[in-house]
């Protein structure tokens, strides 16, 4: 299978701590790869070493992005060069915009592949104006498909919950990216939100052929959404594969239950 | 309605402030003549003054209270006065075809000191505008804004003495000068945070102007420059009272053309950009949003407007001296900034209006003006944040649904 | 070598000073994250009550060592008492506001309190007695540190090991601790927040208040408006150590009093202010965590 992305032997040490250690990851092309391990194994931190918020102490981050040959190394690189080249995520807890409406935060999403600098938003000239007109229209695009279209104009602020969680991943879609990493998107959602949510996500891999890694704790969101799962303990990764094979997998289920003497 | 329960709040609280002010207000020393003036009365007005002061406190505070728990139940958010207004065009275009006329004939129908004032007022306008980028839009508490006051300033006054140089030709290069500066100051405080921000910016403003204090071969020290020639119109120079008169031709112009821009910069894409680095960096940054070019536009754009009125103020007064630029002027202008509404422009115009005029024309209080202005800050934060006319930035309404749906 | 004594010892004295202020700034900062501009101010009331008390009871010919007793104290309950005040008006109702409201509101404050002094006192620089007397066993030292150094010196030791033994070991101390970890925690676990954050403000104000004093009789003169350079030099100081760390408002305190005193010693006293600020600008940049601070990645 034809691999999107590609982590090496990722390593974060905060202090004395350590975060990661040698952690082998890889999403392949249309693929939903989900990360799973008890809390404070290191998922988010993962998250955040390859999308740039803290560089990792050692391996390497690889993407491959399409009509390329060579894969790219991007470790290191600030979180918004890696949303440039494609990598968009959300987060655990909500991080919208909340004093700009619904629209507004989607756009920003269109921010880094609109180039309009200060002169043209003080002269307002035709390639900019047509420019803005177009990041509504994406925009608006986008939110119809996440089925957010009827709050457009609501402020992020106002929406409830469930809603907060799509917009984030609106938002994320908006920077057109070929890999979208969710943190946590059934967080604090009714089994009627998270089964829409599977759907949703389903359907983004699908019709957009943007690929997926999530972290997630519902465990049967994750089996019915994941091609394979990563699980990951005290920073080290401890199984991958299947869904069913990890469901049977003796690391991951003391991992979770705890040793036999723990019980 | 009043409750006995208040009533003795209000006695305790009116005795602690009468304990808290009795040195500094009652007892006055004079060391040198060895006299002690005991001042009673003052206590008796802070006794007092601090028990009706107790009651609309709480009142406010009440009402507050029950504001945000009105907006958690979900209840209408009331639209503002402003808003509204604006929306309606019929009543909008009529007000302001008034102030317009009113703005232009100012000069004819009142005194020279009065338009001299008023050209002050304007040059606030525009300093409020412009530190409305840096602090309304993008929530980078800068304290240190003056300094590109001074620049533009001495950028005229300095260029003017040398090579002569006029008015109309340093206005650009004052423009420019306070955008690279913007820029030199903002690449250091990149990385800082709100707070650390706000301590950096005024450190810099104090280094400059310590810098300008000392630097005698530079700026001529403490003394300053005098002298400075007021804008001449094509060429001829004007008297005192024509060029007083031009000055504020010019400063309206330069207030409108301030007011174009910085509303055209407020709806486009780099406008949100700021928005969303006010709201939440991180995010900000993960959508792709080069956090350190958008602060660094924000600080140029921001210093540009204040390059071009020190500029403009070195004309009006013919002389600058670095006492002209101390932190206490950028105080004035963040106070223009929260009394108007941060982010808002016709907030922040309201609020240049009403603090520089205000005192001008209320002489009499003219010594508790600073005492005004802080408590100002305080009370406006604690009551009203969003400032007397909050921010009524037009968001995308989106209309084109059918379209879309076409298309 | 006497004249690097003089100054080093001169630094160490102004390292005392910047230090009973920084505490303040590092431990309000430490629990709510907030930089209290009001404070320099608190300093300098607390300075102008002492030299208020003091005229006052000099002209009823009290003697010497009993007037600045009495100074001090009441110079400390006063700037206590303004301290809490202070939080009670200008902070408490904006503690869940953003940090830009609360930071224009303390900036509101300084500006306030300055004013409220100008105009019920004076804008004339006032003198201020030197009440210690001068040491008979120090005088062959004098020309390299005086009695007044002398005193500040034990003083600010003195106020250190209380208030690190404060904050060790009593049970306000803890609540302080876990305050400035987790609010919301700490009030589950029966922590009265409110009170702790109050505490703070007395205790930050009572140290700055005996700062106001030590200067002041170490200067010879005050005015409306030492505190405000005061305040902002000891935040340098407190950040320079590392916001929030009570060792590190200490020893930041000094590396920036020995700083000034060896560079208006040595380069130019012209640029004494500017020396303060470019070290704050050059730490924040290189290692903005603070000299004893520990870098923080807040979560995501």
């Amino acid at each position: 299978m034809e691999p999107v992305l590609k982590v090496q032997d990722l390593g974060m040490n905060f202090g004395g701590l350590r975060a990661l250690d040698a952690v082998d990851l890889d999403v392949g092309k249309n693929e939903i790869v989900a990360l799973i391990g008890p809390n404070g194994a290191g998922k988010t931190t993962f998250f955040n070493c390859i999308t740039g918020i803290y560089p990792p102490t050692e391996g390497d981050v690889l993407i491959f992005p399409q009509g390329k040959d060579r894969p790219k190394r991007i470790n290191g690189l600030k979180p918004n060069k890696v949303t440039e080249k494609g990598l968009a995520r959300t987060f655990q807890n909500i991080r919208l915009f909340p004093n700009m409406t619904v629209l507004e935060n989607v756009m920003i999403g269109r921010h880094c592949r609109m180039r309009a600098g200060v002169l043209g938003a003080v002269l307002r000239g035709r390639s900019t104006m047509r420019e803005e007109k177009a990041a509504v229209m994406d925009s608006y695009a986008i939110l119809e498909k996440i089925g957010l279209d009827p709050f457009v104009n609501e402020f992020a602020k106002n929406l409830p919950y469930g809603a907060q969680r799509r917009l984030e991943i609106a938002r994320a879609m908006a920077t057109e990216p070929f890999l979208l990493l969710l943190d946590e998107p059934a967080a604090g959602m009714n089994p009627n939100e998270t089964r829409d949510l599977d759907k949703l996500i389903k359907r983004i891999r699908d019709e957009e052929g943007i690929s997926i890694l999530l972290i997630e704790h519902d465990m049967k969101l994750v089996m019915s959404l994941s091609d394979r799962i990563f699980v990951v303990d005290y920073g080290k990764k401890i199984a991958q594969g299947t869904p069913e094979e990890i469901r049977n997998n003796p690391a991951v289920i003391k991992a979770y239950l705890g040793e036999e003497t723990d019980a | 309605m009043i409750t006995f329960d208040q009533i003795k709040k209000a006695v305790l609280v009116s005795v602690w402030f009468m304990f808290l002010t009795f040195p500094i207000m009652v007892i006055r020393v004079n060391p040198v003549e060895r006299i002690v003036e005991w001042r009673w009365r003052n206590m008796l007005l802070i006794g007092v003054g601090s028990f009706i002061l107790s009651f609309v406190w709480h009142y406010f505070i009440r009402r507050k209270e029950l504001g945000t728990q009105k907006a958690e139940v979900g209840g209408e958010e009331t639209i503002p006065l402003a808003q509204r207004i604006l929306e309606k065009k019929a009543i909008y275009r009529p007000t302001l075809a008034v102030l317009g006329i009113c703005a232009l004939v100012f000069p004819f129908i009142f005194s020279l000191y009065q338009t001299n004032i008023m050209v002050t007022a304007l040059i606030y306008v525009m300093l409020g505008l412009g530190l409305n980028i840096v602090v309304g839009l993008a929530g980078l508490l800068d304290l240190g804004y003056v300094a590109f006051y001074a620049v533009g300033a001495y950028a005229y006054a300095l260029l003017n003495y040398h090579f002569g140089l006029s008015f109309w030709m340093v206005l650009p290069i004052g423009a420019a000068l306070g955008a690279t500066f913007g820029i030199l100051l903002g690449f250091p405080v990149l990385r800082l945070r709100g707070d650390y921000l706000a301590i950096v910016t005024l450190g810099f403003g104090e280094i400059i102007r310590i810098i300008l204090e000392n630097w005698n071969e530079f700026s001529f020290g403490p003394s300053g420059i005098a002298n400075i020639p007021r804008p001449s119109l094509l060429g001829i120079d004007l008297s005192v009272h024509a060029a007083t008169i031009y000055i504020y031709y010019i400063m309206i112009g330069l207030c409108l053309f301030t007011i174009f821009v910085v509303n055209r910069l407020q709806d486009s894409r780099i406008g949100r950009a700021w928005i969303a680095l006010r709201e939440d960096e991180t995010a900000c940054q993960a959508m792709g949003i080069d956090k350190a070019k958008t602060k660094l536009t924000a600080f140029a754009l921001g210093a540009t407007w204040a390059g071009m009125s020190g500029v403009v103020f070195a004309a009006k007064t013919t002389f600058v001296n670095p006492a002209s630029f101390t932190i206490w002027e950028s105080i004035i202008i963040l106070c223009i900034v929260v009394l108007g509404g941060m982010g808002s422009i016709l907030g922040v115009i309201a609020g240049a209006l009403v603090l520089i005029l205000m005192p001008e024309y209320l002489r009499a209080f003219s010594e508790f003006r600073m005492l005004a202005f802080g408590v100002l800050l305080v009370v406006m934060m604690v009551f009203r944040p969003g400032g007397l006319i909050p921010n009524v930035r037009r968001t995308y309404k989106f209309e084109g649904v059918t379209e879309t749906k076409k298309g | 070598m006497d004249y690097f004594l003089e100054l080093f010892l001169g630094g160490l004295t102004r390292g005392s000073i910047y230090a009973l202020i920084a505490l303040g700034y590092t431990m309000v900062y430490g629990i709510i994250e907030l930089i209290n501009f009001a404070h320099g101010e608190i300093y300098m009331i607390g300075a102008f009550t002492a030299l208020i008390v003091i005229s006052v009871l000099t002209l009823m010919g009290m003697n010497t060592i009993a007037i600045l007793v009495i100074a001090g104290v009441i110079a400390v309950i006063y700037s206590a008492a303004y301290g809490y005040t202070v939080e009670k008006i200008a902070y408490k109702p904006l503690r869940n506001a953003p940090r830009l409201s609360a930071l224009i509101s303390a900036i509101g404050m300084s500006l306030f309190l300055q004013n409220y002094v100008l105009l019920a006192q004076t804008s004339d620089f006032l003198p201020f007695p030197n009440l210690i007397p001068d040491f008979e066993f120090m005088e062959p030292y004098a020309h390299i540190i005086g009695s007044t150094e002398i005193v500040i010196l034990i003083t600010t030791a003195i106020v250190m090991v209380l208030l690190t033994i404060m904050i060790k070991f009593t049970n306000i101390g803890k609540a302080m601790r876990a305050a400035s970890q987790d609010k919301t925690m700490s009030m589950l676990v029966g922590i009265n927040v409110n009170h702790v954050i109050s505490v703070t403000f007395v205790v930050g104000s009572a140290t700055a208040a005996i700062g106001g004093v030590l200067i002041a009789s170490h200067v010879g003169m005050i005015n409306f408006y030492v505190g405000f350079i005061a305040g902002i030099k000891a935040f340098v100081a407190a950040v320079l150590g590392g916001i929030g760390s009570i060792p590190g408002a200490v020893l930041g305190s000094f590396v920036l009093g020995w700083t000034e005193s060896f560079a208006t010693g040595y380069v130019s006293s012209d640029y004494e202010d500017v020396f303060a600020f470019l070290f704050l600008v050059l730490i924040l940049i290189f290692r903005p965590q603070g000299i004893l601070g520990r870098s923080e990645k807040h979560k995501l």
